[in-house]
């Protein structure tokens, strides 16, 4: 159970941080104004909300290997199907931060002949995260949710872990019991009070208080 | 390996997976119906003064929704035999989707009604309107539209998630595809085919709910930018 968990950790921070840089690159190209590039990002966004987190993880693990001819390893597709589905939610989420921005802040950059990266490092980005944390924070925690599904393409998360337990004692109530109890206690006592202190930390950082 | 999309063996399998569509839609819908109306319990007991029932409702609507709902399926299915009660793939189900999103949609309820400014109620009470003059004619018709959106999500959502009901064996789009795919060992169309379904399925209904909420709004006298 306990190499359940870590795997189910290891699930979650991967497609996290995959998740984070699929949500900036996507979340920036649906504010272009280049065609093609906002083209991109809204058909990439709008195909994966629209389909299933299931699908997409047995299409990434049963159908993909076999159409670029690679071996994927269950681990590796788990999270890059997570962190490429969550990736959409989160570019919306980046998009409507960024655009909760008040235009005066970009002029007033612009005016003090700033470069663009200058601009987006200083000025942009700083103050997207007090818009950006709290519906990103839900999102992760349904991300945690999401990786017991992993275990359906046999990476041996804690869910799988508990299905084997199931299946050799029969002791359903105890085994997915404490299955459901392990995850509230980490997306409840880890996950939630982490990014509520990053929340509180950012809103202070640019200067507002909240809570 | 056999890698080539086989248009020949894509038709023929399309009427299975459109039947699978059929339990699928069925389901989603269903799972809504109930979510509705658990979700309304989980509302009620969420804003009653007795504080004992307050407390319990508010920890299980916050254990049920920072749970899995795979998790949550096969603790249903699995578990409840032990107790003596037996229920169906299909019927437990139901129950966990009604419940894991009926404790969504009690959020998206409570966040409604608490957004019905507080001077109308007070204005209801200075007018002598009973209990349901007061939510009939006077609440619910401004909560609605701030829920409108929320729900809309959640009814996709539920339907994106039924595909784990084939899990445990409930008849559905996704186990279509997987017994397709377990007979003839081609998954390149049956899984393909199902992610097109469902896009099918799910952008128009979105675009539609968006569509709605702007008629509701309108009608309400709230523009929405």
């Amino acid at each position: 159970m306990f190499n359940g968990i870590g795997i189910t950790i290891a699930q979650m921070l991967c497609s996290t941080a995959l998740a984070i840089i699929i949500s900036l690159i996507f979340g920036l190209m649906r504010l272009s104004s280049n065609r093609l590039i906002l083209g991109i990002a809204t058909v990439y966004i709008e195909f994966f909300r629209g389909t299933s987190l299931l699908i997409q993880l047995y299409w990434i693990y049963y159908v993909l290997p076999l159409l670029i001819n690679i071996s994927l390893e269950a681990f590796y597709a788990g999270f890059i199907a997570l962190g490429l589905n969550f990736g959409a939610y989160g570019a919306e989420i980046v998009r409507g931060s960024i655009q909760a921005v008040p235009r005066q802040q970009w002029e007033a950059a612009k005016s003090l002949n700033m470069s663009p990266i200058l601009l987006m490092r200083r000025i942009i980005i700083p103050q997207t995260f007090p818009h950006l944390l709290p519906p990103f924070s839900n999102l992760l925690v349904e991300l945690l949710k999401a990786t017991a599904l992993v275990s359906l393409i046999s990476v041996t998360d804690l869910f799988f872990m508990s299905k084997v337990f199931n299946q050799t004692y029969w002791m359903s109530l105890q085994v997915f019991g404490t299955a459901l109890i392990i995850y509230y206690i980490l997306a409840r006592f880890f996950l939630t009070p982490f990014l509520r202190w990053l929340e509180i930390l950012a809103a202070r950082k640019v200067g507002k208080l909240i809570g | 390996m056999n890698l080539e999309w086989r248009w020949d063996f894509a038709f023929e399998i399309l009427p299975q997976l459109l039947w699978g569509t059929v339990y699928t839609l069925m389901a989603a819908g269903i799972g809504y119906f109930i979510a509705i109306f658990i979700g309304l319990l989980f509302m009620l007991g969420q804003r009653t003064r007795f504080y004992v029932v307050n407390r319990a409702t508010r920890e299980v609507v916050e254990f049920i929704r920072s749970t899995p709902l795979l998790v949550q399926l096969f603790f249903v299915f699995f578990v409840a035999p032990q107790f003596g009660i037996k229920f169906s793939a299909w019927n437990a189900a139901m129950i966990t989707l009604g419940l894991h999103y009926g404790t969504y949609l009690s959020e998206v309820y409570r966040g409604a009604l608490e957004a019905v400014p507080k001077q109308q109620w007070e204005a209801c009470k200075a007018l002598n309107f009973s209990v349901s003059r007061t939510y009939g004619k006077i609440i619910l018709p401004q909560a609605f539209p701030v829920a409108l959106p929320g729900m809309g999500n959640y009814l996709v959502g539920i339907f994106k998630d039924t595909p784990m009901l084939a899990t445990i064996g409930v008849v559905e789009l996704m186990q279509s595809a997987n017994t397709v795919g377990s007979l003839t060992y081609r998954f390149l169309e049956p899984y393909t085919m199902v992610g097109i379904i469902f896009l099918i399925i799910s952008l128009p209904t979105a675009f539609g709910l968006r569509k709605l909420e702007t008629v509701v709004a309108k009608r309400q006298g709230i523009s929405k930018k």
